[in-house]
Formats: structure tokens, sequence, C-alpha cells
């Protein structure tokens, strides 16, 4: 188990370190444009330009460009933002993973409810109305576009019946938690919902065909005979054995958005996290922080697929001793 | 066989676009049309009008009117007919999401063949490869991509792309999906390579061509065209977020997506505007997931799931 | 013989297909005594593997449709539920299926899964049924059961694994045990070893097995009764001696003739029953099923001959004159008349 765990880990940073390199290349060596200007911003004076030659070596070959800048990130921490002159990177990310990891981890856990139910219902009820049903509202709820289902959301909930119905929806934005669990669930609860519904949809096809495989498979048939109940077939067998699959997609899942890729909810709902952050640095061409939080998302899609290896052999016998 | 035809109706009124703008509706889908009037039930009225609150700005006062030959939908803030503009953006909606997906289904059976047949260094190579593509949250590296390039022209070899070209959405939103498709494939390949067939054609002493050929290409190919319309959904899905971010389709083009963005501004007073292009994506995007369920079950019968669709 | 343990009475299992209805049972007949081995021999395709299902009513696909009854203890099993149904399976009687590989959960232990069984029918702890669960390890002959109890499926070989099986089978002391071919995919060495485990506990046991084969050699070692099945009809049943050692039936001569000898020169030729096993869509039922493949069908084969008891105990269904049938049987089976 610890040889195993030591090869994910080093196979992890392997990966991390490609993508820093696939970062960098894709910003300091795509043709078209000077990095420096890049760097620098929209509309740099011709000084920036000079200063930040000067600090990211770009007069040196491009390998040197690199190790400076990861001294800047990694070392140093003392990466500025040369748009909003001053911020540096690090505190800004900081500040925005909280928000990120208030919306997804809430998210997660609405959407392993709601698509594990949905896949459990639907295997038991095969053959019936219900599979059908449920099956085909999953498949819309991965055909809505996410942002377009904020937008939704929001109009009906901050205007068309805001007076009425939905008149607890506080208005758009972030709640932190030290202002009072109640206040910062209410503030996330659409976009709790926004996320789930594409997750969920997700999870309980992806559940469902794993468990109705299963339930083809010997194993069950001798759990069967076996004489217990029809419950406890479906739950700790067919489902026992699904949940690997489910584990490790909820993994990858995970990490991916709690790396960033809940942006277009984060921006839809107007939540300052880790998406919202890469997509204003985006459209201001700050390369720095786009940098460092590309690195951080990176970094904990790579964690998340080290845990989903370790859980995944804690949840597989038959892989451990590989 | 139902999801299909939801398709093809769809498809064929977005190629009909043009059809409906200069023979039905009489408006061009891109001027902004701020000054017109339009003729509804005889009585006939600006596009725009001043508004008298905030900054005085232009407000449409058409919404949906519900007679599909005068502003159908509405009309946006620029006074433009937003029905005829879902169909001109159904048309690179649906051309970005295909083509994409047969990108991406080429490229990643392409990788995943190579890397699941040759294994050992080419295999590490490639796997490591894909590993790295999949640790990228797939709308960062898309939204990395396009803001770095949505505004450049690129020069590749005898290539030029220019910018605000329909195929630099293509051919980003065809790569980052790569992994997902060719991890499976090559995981199909390296069982494939170790059954009976491959083994018996390897002993008859096949040459690496003949046996990727005729051996694994028909045995990876159902799988790809299974692959494909979902692959288009997705896409058509990740075109329309990044339109949306205005980092996809750059105007003038329209997509789905750009006029969901449009909408946005007007959600409040105008919804339809971002409401529709949204449904209609929705309803492209089940209809294609439908679609590949029914490729599955029908090219793979022992996949079929008893009561599924 | 008192009231028998399993009385199986025209039993029909058909399966509703788009081409139409399938018939993979079509109208057994037979009785399981206390104490008893029966063996159910046939081809594979022929019907008894479904029929065993059927009466713990394993078969889930709603398009099956099963008629006639089973009698348990008096109790028809077919018309049984939820609750009663599941008290049945396990407790009274418990299956063992063909590929220990893959029949047991594989993310959990030999020893959950046999307490597993232990305490869906008994109220014990969990710590108890651990500690039964080591015991019947012991029984059935694996090395080092009380550290073996927490391994997992993929840490034993084959034949361990089918010992683990066994052992959860026997763990409620079933009245009737179901083998369904126990020994076909382990090593022939392995084979005897299982059918010596299932003979000595079922001394030990008491139980009743009903043992699935398609191997005479399984059969021969193992039953007291022997029923030979072909398209979903049985075509003989009788005492393993007498269907052994003088059989009625042309298949079975068949299937005796097929087993190649052990002694004396290699044979020339393996004896094969000429043709293919029936396929259930497309039979002509309303003939004997083995005709089409026998040397001596007539046109008496149609309809199907009844089972008929030529001796006591021993049945089968056939027109052909009993008392010539020892010198059609040698025809049968020389390989001179397997050339012609």
């Amino acid at each position: 188990m610890w040889r195993f765990a030591g090869k994910r880990a080093l196979a992890a940073l392997l990966v991390l370190f490609a993508i820093s390199v696939m970062v960098f290349l894709i910003f300091f060596a795509t043709p078209g444009a000077d990095p420096a200007a890049r760097i620098a911003g929209r509309n740099a004076s011709q000084e920036t330009l000079d200063q930040v030659r000067v600090s990211f070596g770009l007069d040196k070959p491009i390998y040197v460009q690199y190790f400076v800048m990861m001294r800047h990130l990694l070392i140093d921490r003392d990466l500025t933002s040369f748009v909003n002159r001053g911020a540096k990177v690090i505190p800004q990310i900081q500040a925005a993973v909280p928000v990120t990891l208030s919306l997804v981890i809430g998210a997660a856990v609405l959407w392993m409810i709601l698509g594990v139910t949905m896949g459990v219902v639907a295997t038991a009820k095969r053959g019936t109305a219900v599979d059908p049903i449920i099956m085909v509202l999953g498949v819309i709820g991965i055909s809505l576009p996410v942002y377009w289902l904020g937008e939704v959301i929001n109009l009906v909930t901050q205007s068309r019946l805001h007076d009425s119905i939905f008149a607890w929806v506080p208005p758009l934005g972030y709640v932190p938690m030290s202002d009072g669990l109640g206040r910062w669930a209410l503030s996330l609860f659409w976009p709790w919902v926004t996320l789930a519904v594409l997750y969920s949809g997700i999870y309980a096809r992806v559940l469902r065909s794993e468990m109705v495989a299963s339930m083809n498979e010997d194993y069950i048939r001798m759990a069967r005979a076996k004489g217990i109940s029809e419950s406890r077939v479906l739950i700790r067998h067919a489902l026992r054995t699904s949940l690997i699959v489910i584990v490790s997609l909820f993994g990858l899942d995970f990490g991916a958005l709690i790396g960033g890729a809940a942006l277009l909810t984060e921006v839809v709902f107007g939540l300052q996290g880790i998406g919202k952050l890469t997509y204003d640095s985006l459209q201001n061409f700050d390369l720095p922080v786009i940098l460092g939080c590309v690195l951080y998302a990176a970094f904990f899609v790579v964690l998340a697929n080290f845990i989903v290896d370790l859980v995944y052999a804690w949840l597989d016998p038959r892989v451990r001793n590989v | 066989m139902g999801s299909l035809v939801v398709l093809i109706l769809i498809v064929a009124a977005c190629v009909a676009a043009p059809l409906y703008a200069n023979n039905i509706a009489h408006v061009d889908a891109f001027a902004s049309n701020v000054q017109g009037t339009y003729t509804l039930n005889g009585v006939t009225g600006p596009v725009l009008v001043n508004s008298t609150e905030g900054l005085g700005l232009g407000v449409t006062p058409i919404g949906p009117t519900w007679n599909f030959s005068t502003y159908f939908l509405g009309a946006d803030n620029q006074g433009r007919d937003v029905f005829a503009r879902i169909l001109y953006g159904g048309r690179n909606s649906l051309l970005i999401g295909f083509v994409s997906a047969v990108l991406c289904c080429m490229l990643a059976g392409l990788v995943g063949v190579v890397a699941g047949y040759f294994g050992k260094g080419v295999d590490a190579v490639l796997s490591r490869a894909l590993d790295v593509l999949w640790a990228f949250p797939v709308y960062l590296l898309a939204i990395c991509l396009s803001v770095v390039l949505i505004n450049t022209t690129l020069t590749i070899g005898p290539w030029t792309l220019t910018s605000g070209s329909l195929l630099l959405p293509i051919l980003i939103i065809g790569i980052i999906y790569v992994p997902y498709v060719a991890r499976p494939i090559r995981g199909q390949v390296m069982s494939l390579r170790e059954r009976e067939f491959v083994q018996a054609a390897v002993g008859a002493g096949a040459k690496d061509s003949r046996l990727l050929r005729r051996e694994l290409l028909p045995n990876v190919l159902p799988t790809l065209i299974v692959f494909l319309p979902l692959m288009t959904a997705i896409n058509m899905l990740t075109e329309s977020a990044l339109s949306f971010l205005s980092i996809g389709v750059q105007p003038p083009d329209a997509s789905w997506g750009t006029i969901i963005n449009d909408g946005v501004g007007l959600l409040y007073t105008r919804p339809m505007v971002a409401i529709a292009p949204g449904i209609i994506l929705a309803i492209t995007a089940v209809a294609l997931n439908l679609l590949g369920d029914g490729v599955r079950d029908a090219l793979d019968p022992k996949a079929r799931l008893r009561g599924s669709l | 013989m008192s009231e028998p343990l399993l009385d199986v009475r025209d039993l029909r299992v058909s399966f509703r297909t788009r081409g139409g209805l399938v018939t993979a049972v079509d109208g057994i007949s037979f009785t399981v005594g206390r104490g008893e081995v029966v063996g159910l021999v046939g081809e594979s395709g022929s019907g008894k593997s479904v029929s065993m299902l059927t009466v713990l009513r394993l078969i889930d696909n709603p398009n099956c449709v099963i008629e006639g009854e089973v009698l348990f203890k008096g109790q028809n099993l077919l018309e049984l539920e939820g609750e009663v149904l599941r008290k049945i399976r396990g407790q009274e009687i418990a299956m063992v299926f063909q590929d220990p590989m893959t029949a047991l959960t594989p993310v959990y232990t030999a020893g959950w899964h046999i307490s597993e069984q232990i305490r869906a029918h008994e109220k014990v702890s969990k710590k108890a049924a651990m500690d039964r669960a080591v015991q019947l390890l012991e029984a059935v002959g694996i090395p080092n059961a009380p550290e073996r109890v927490n391994s997992y499926p993929h840490e034993f070989s084959g034949g361990m694994r089918q010992r683990v099986v066994i052992a959860m089978a026997l763990s409620c002391n079933p009245s009737l045990l179901i083998a369904d071919e126990p020994t076909t995919a382990l090593d022939v060495t392995i084979q005897a070893q299982i059918l010596e485990l299932l003979r000595v506990l079922q001394k030990e046991f008491g139980s009743s097995i009903l043992l699935i084969t398609h191997d005479m050699g399984v059969v021969s070692q193992m039953s007291d009764r022997v029923l030979v099945m072909y398209g979903g009809r049985l075509g003989a049943a009788g005492p393993r001696r007498e269907v052994m050692r003088d059989p009625l039936h042309p298949y079975t001569w068949g299937l005796m003739g097929a087993i190649p000898p052990t002694d004396g020169s290699r044979a020339a030729r393996l004896n094969a029953i000429p043709g293919t096993p029936i396929s259930p869509a497309d039979a002509d039922r309303d003939r004997c099923l083995f005709a089409p493949r026998c040397r001596f069908a007539t046109d008496a084969c149609r309809p199907q001959p009844p089972l008929i008891a030529h001796k006591p105990d021993h049945a089968d269904a056939c027109v052909l004159p009993y008392a010539e049938r020892p010198a059609l049987r040698v025809q049968a089976i020389s390989p001179l008349g397997v050339r012609a």
C-alpha cells in the first residue's frame, strides 16, 4: 500500500510539473504577441514593459524564463498583478478559496445524495415507467447549459417571483460563514442547486448503468440465493461494487470544480471564487494571476486524482497489491 | 427515433435561416435596426423607443409577438429579430459542435489506438500527455487557449487562422476533450490486443498495419460512433459557454451562446432573448444524448440496458 | 418413501422473445428424497440450469413465463413471495454455482460472505457468525481458516473459492443443496477434491443434493439417482447403476458412448453423438426432440413419447421396444455403427 501511494505521488508530481510547463508555454511561447505585453496587461506603458522584461528574464533563454516565473510564484511568493497594481497574486487566491470550497462542497453533498438516490431507484424500478423517467430527467440535467440555468434561476428568484415565493432569497453574492451559518447557506442555496442539477444527472446515469451491469453478475444471483433481502442485495452488493466507479468520477469532478471549473456558476451568481478570479484576470489579461490560478487548479485536480487512486485501492481490494 | 426527428428538424430550421430571414420575416439578423419600425396586426410601431427611466437608453417594446412572421420572439437591444438570430446562431453552434466532435473522435481514436496497440514507451508518453490534459479543468484550458488566441492571427505553415475565425473554437474544443474519448479507446484496444482473434492474426503473421486496419479499427469504430453524438452535445454546450464568456464565437457571427450573452443584460426586461436560445440548446443536447444512447444500444446489443430508452 | 423433499411437477419455463415464445424447460417432473443425491445430466442448453434457477425463483427476467408446481416440503415455491421465499433461500435450499470466480462479491472477505448469510437467517452477533464462518471454512478443508476468513475472493485459488462458496451454502444447514456444475470451471484434480468434499459433507450434514452437470463421470461418482435431460425434457430417469450400466434411451447410449475409454489402446476416433444439440428457439416440439440425431428415429417418434417406467424406478421416453434395446445399443455405440 505504501509503495503504491509513493508511486502515485511521484506520478502526480510529474503531472504537476508538466502542467506548469504547459501553462507557461501557452502564455510565453504561443506565436502572435510579445509575452512582456501579455504580462503587463493591456495598454501598459513602456516603463512597465521594461520592468516586466527584467523581472521575468524575458531576454534570457525560454527555460530560464520558466524557472524565473516559478521562483516568483512559489519561492519568493511575490508575484504581483500588473493590471491591478500592487495586488499580490497569492493573497487573492487565498481570499477566493473559501468561496469556491463552500460552493463546491455544498453542491457535491447535494448531487451525491440526489444522483445516488436516482441511480439506485432507477435500478430497483427497471422495467417500470419510473426508470426511464428518472433517466430522462438525468439527461435533461446534463443538457441544460449551467450558466443559462443560473440566469433563469436568477430571473425567477431575483425578479419575477422575488416579491412572493422567493422573498427569502438574498441578493447575489457570497456571505461568509462567519456571518452566520444560515445566511451563508441561503446565499449559496441556488448556486448549489444549479451545480447539482448538472452533476446529479451525470451521476444518476453512470450509477444506473454500472448497477444494471452488476445486477447481471453471478455474485448478485448468489446473494439472492443466500436469502438476503432484495434491498440488501441492491445496496450492499450491487451499489457497493458500482461505487468504485462513482468514487473515481467524484474525485475528478470535485478536484476540477475546486480548481475553478465552477466558474460559470460563480460568474452567474456573482461569487468571487477561484473560477471568477481566473475569469476576471483572463478578461484583463492579468497573466500573473492567471498563472497562479491555473497552477492552483492543476494542483487540486492532481491532488484529487491522487486521493482517488488511494480511495480506489481501499474500495477495491483487488488493486491493493498491484 | 424521436430524438433523431427532433434533431433533423432543428438542423433543417437552422439551415433554412436565410430563407426565414429574407422571405418570411424580412429582416437582417446581423444589422442593428434601432431606427426601424414593424407592423403587427395592422399597427405600426418603432422597434426601439427611448426610455424615460434611467439613462434614457433605447428599450425594445416588442417581446415575443408569437406572430411567426414579425419578431416572433421579439427583438434584442439593437432591434434585431431574436428568432432569426437563433436560427443563424444555431448554424454556428451545430457546426462547431459537430465538427469539433468529429475532430475530437478522430484524434482520440488515433491516440487511443496507437497507445493501446504499441504499448510500452509509446503508451507511456501518450498516456502521460493525456494525464496532463486530463488534469486541467476543461473550461479553464479552453479559456486559457481562447484568451490567448482569440484576437491574434495565427500562421501555422500554409494555414492562416484569422482572428474571430470559427476554426479556432472548433480546434480548441476538439482538442480539450481528446482525453475523455482516448482513454476508453486505449483501454478497449489493450483488451482487444489480448483477445483470441487478434492473437490468431498475430500468430498468422499479420503485419501491424493490417492488424490495425482489419482487426482493431472495425472494433473501435462503433465506440467512436457512439461517442460522436455525445461529444457533439458536450461540445455544443462548451462552445456556448465560451461564447457566453465572449471568448468563443466573435461578433458579428452569432451562436446560441452569444445570444444568451446578449440576453443577460436584458434578462429582467426581455427574458426571452436569453431563455429561448437556452431552451433550444437544451433540447438539441437532450436529443443528441438520447441519440447516443440509441446508437449504443443498436451497435452493441449486449450493452442494451433493459428498460432504457 | 414418505413425502419427497422436493417434488417438481410438470415444470415449464419459457421466454418471450421477438421471435415468439421460446421454451427452455418443457414439462419436467421429478422428485428428490430426503438425504438423496440426484444427478441432473444434459448437454449445455438442455434447460437444466434454468429449471434449477426456477426452483429458487432466481430468474428476474420479466419475459420469463413459469408454469407448473415446485413443491418443497409440501409448499409450492412458485407461489411464494417476499419474506417467506427469502427464508427458504439460503436456509432451506442453498445453491452452489458453476464459476467460483464470479460467485463472490469481490469487495468482501470470505468471512463477511458467510456471516452475511448466517445473520440473514439467524439472530446471532457478528462475532458469533464470524466464529462459525471459521469453523465452516475448516470443515470444507481450507487450511489456516482463522486467518483466511479475512481474505478477499481474489486471494483464493479457484478450488479454494469453490470451497468458500460451499461453506457459505452449508452455513445454515440447508435440507437441499442445489449444485449447478460445481466442478466444471475447475482443474480435474481439484474437481475430484471438491466432489469428495461434497460427498463427505452430504453425509455429515444430511442434506439432499441436486447435482446439475454435463459430466457423466461426476454423476457416476456422486448420485443415487440420475435424470437425463434433453431439449428441456426428461429423456430418462432412474437409479444411477441402472442408468449408467444399463441405459435405455438412445441419447443416454450416446452420452455413455461418448466417454472415452481410459484403458487399452488410444481410441482411433472419439465417439460423439452426431448432429448438434437442438436450439430451443426452433425445435420441432411435436416429436421426440432427440429424433433428428437418433439413428433409430421413425414416424413413431411423433408425438413425443411419454416417460414410461420399464422397471420400478427406471423410466425413459422412447418408443423402441424394451426387449430389443440391448441389441440396438450395441449397434449404436460400435465404432462401425457410428461411421455408417
